[in-house]
């Protein structure tokens, strides 16, 4: 039940628990006290909206930012990951496989405020090789929600 | 000048339009309408069957299939029919791909009815049968089925109904619009009323993959005698989410179905063959979409009934089909005055029960085929109207 919650969740975090029991036929008292617990072993981290920030002029911009890392004996990549994720404007952090080390999402106000911050910041680190910085252009789907609106219904009536 | 009444088939201007077309043509006026109005899953056809159809295209193959469908299809057919049901069917004699299940039933009722022949219907149910009997020049007998009998026919009623002309019986179950479902034990009560008599019975089983709270759905032929005056009419728009796809199939003993592709034959030629390419990727590989859009119809077809009591419309489980059929008896109202003073007031558009036969008298059709999002908002739109009138 546990995972058929999450998933759930994970498509709507505005569901009741009175909803989400009826949807899976169980007990809405089982079902908020399973929530609750899921929240407090930290399986939820949040509950956040999916906004579309492009219709909003200028909210602001975000970039995926590539990061070579030299790790340190005994400390890996988690050394550099915690200093990277520190920042306010970093979004995500993730290690990867393949020709980089750290994949970092960055958001600022404006193209220079997001250069800036790489160039001032991020490349700074110790141990931080070389950065290679993708502004991202157009968000066409987000957190699996599509952002750009659906094509006009023109199939005309059917009667049945 | 000429005189169109003098032109026109009788049987054919008599038939009264679609009592659903009424709402759709209020609603298509109006703006901000919040629909469960509509029977049909609000899915993509998953994306490896529309890729087979793309394939097809790609490799040229755009050109006309057998009349009887493509063999790898009716293969498929066939072993889908006996993966589900347990049934055998083969593949060259005893299966027709058709355009829909709306044709497998129009051309089985042409293939089997004559002039004054009896056809048992059911009803409340879908709304094809009465026109299609009626065109073949047969009589529609009606059989209102019992709220207090979950919607299924009884083989009393059927005794009771059964003529010396009776050639045909219409099963429409898991049914449209209210959701009943036909168990072994009911089947079997039908073919001891039947077993003695020359009538045929023809199954639509279009939501056959939709049956909920663990009983899978049992076909007429799966009883003991039942097979060889049963004939299965299937399709893939609703379990695979194909509607525009026009793809269905009847199956049945060889006798009957070679005399429906006749018909087939000279009307249709055959089925889109893109569609047959499409339906092939459907059979064989896409049990697992079929079960995530079973489990989602499951979630809103819970949220729905609860919904509807809530507010006070007793609503009986669904136990089939994707449509919740709740009582409105409560308002004192008609089905057509409920849906139209419903439609005006709130902008919710649902089909009123009379539209499936004069026995939906006192129900509303809800389909399910929408969002929780979308559902929860007409239901308490539909509470408030509830508190209005």
């Amino acid at each position: 039940m546990k995972y058929e919650i999450l998933k759930l969740l994970a498509n709507n975090a505005k569901y009741t628990a009175s909803e989400i029991a009826t949807m899976l036929g169980a007990d809405e008292k089982e079902v908020s006290n399973t929530i609750k617990e899921l929240e407090k072993d930290d399986y939820i981290r949040g509950y956040k909206a999916v906004i579309d920030w492009d219709k909003l002029d200028g909210a602001y911009v975000s970039a995926v930012v590539e990061l070579n890392v030299v790790p340190k004996a005994g400390l890996g990549f988690e050394e550099v990951a915690e200093k990277v994720m520190a920042y306010k404007e970093v979004e995500a952090v993730y290690l990867m496989s393949g020709n980089y080390d750290l994949n970092v999402i960055v958001k600022g106000k404006s193209l220079q405020d997001v250069a800036r911050f790489v160039a001032r910041e991020l490349a700074t680190i110790d141990s931080v090789s070389a950065t290679a910085t993708h502004f991202v252009m157009r968000r066409y789907k987000e957190m699996d929600v599509n952002l750009i609106s659906a094509e006009d219904d023109d199939r005309g009536q059917l009667w049945v | 000048m000429i005189d169109y009444g003098k032109i026109l088939n009788k049987t054919v201007t008599e038939i009264k339009p679609s009592g659903i077309r009424k709402f759709f043509d209020i609603a298509a006026t109006m703006d901000d309408v919040i629909s469960l109005s509509v029977g049909e899953p609000d899915f993509q056809t998953p994306w490896a069957i529309r890729k087979a159809g793309i394939e097809s295209l790609q490799k040229g193959k755009t050109k006309y299939t057998s009349n009887w469908g493509l063999v790898k299809l009716r293969e498929e057919i066939s072993n889908y029919m006996e993966r589900k049901l347990n049934l055998k069917y083969c593949p060259d004699e005893e299966v027709l791909v058709t355009v829909g299940g709306s044709e497998a039933i129009d051309a089985c009722i042409r293939a089997v009815v004559a002039d004054g022949d009896e056809v048992i219907i059911p009803q409340p149910s879908y709304v094809c049968y009465e026109p299609m009997t009626r065109l073949a020049g047969g009589v529609p007998v009606i059989i209102n089925v019992k709220a207090e009998n979950n919607f299924k026919v009884t083989a009393k009623e059927l005794e009771a109904t059964i003529t010396d002309k009776t050639k045909l019986l219409i099963l429409p179950y898991p049914c449209n619009p209210t959701g009943a479902i036909m168990e072994k034990q009911d089947l079997e009560a039908i073919y001891e009323v039947i077993k003695d008599k020359n009538i045929l019975i023809l199954s639509d089983e279009i939501y056959s993959e939709l049956t909920f709270g663990g009983k899978a759905h049992i076909s007429p032929a799966c009883i003991d005698g039942m097979k060889e005056r049963t004939v299965i009419v299937n399709g893939f728009s609703k379990a695979f989410s194909m509607t525009g796809w026009r793809m269905g199939w009847a199956c049945g003993p060889k006798e009957i179905v070679s005399q429906i592709t006749k018909i087939h034959q000279y009307a249709i030629m055959c089925a889109p063959t893109t569609s047959q390419y499409a339906a092939i990727e459907a059979l064989k590989n896409c049990d697992e979409d079929v079960q995530y859009m079973m489990k989602q119809y499951d979630m809103r077809r819970r949220i729905m009934v609860k919904g509807f009591n809530d507010i006070g419309l007793k609503c009986n489980e669904p136990k089939g089909a994707f449509y919740a059929f709740p009582s409105i008896k409560s308002t004192g109202m008609t089905s057509e005055e409920f849906c139209e003073k419903l439609l005006y007031a709130k902008n919710v558009a649902v089909v009123p029960g009379t539209a499936f036969g004069d026995s939906g008298e006192g129900f509303i059709r809800a389909s399910y085929c929408y969002s929780v999002e979308h559902i929860n908002e007409a239901i308490k739109r539909i509470g408030e109207f509830l508190k209005e009138i």
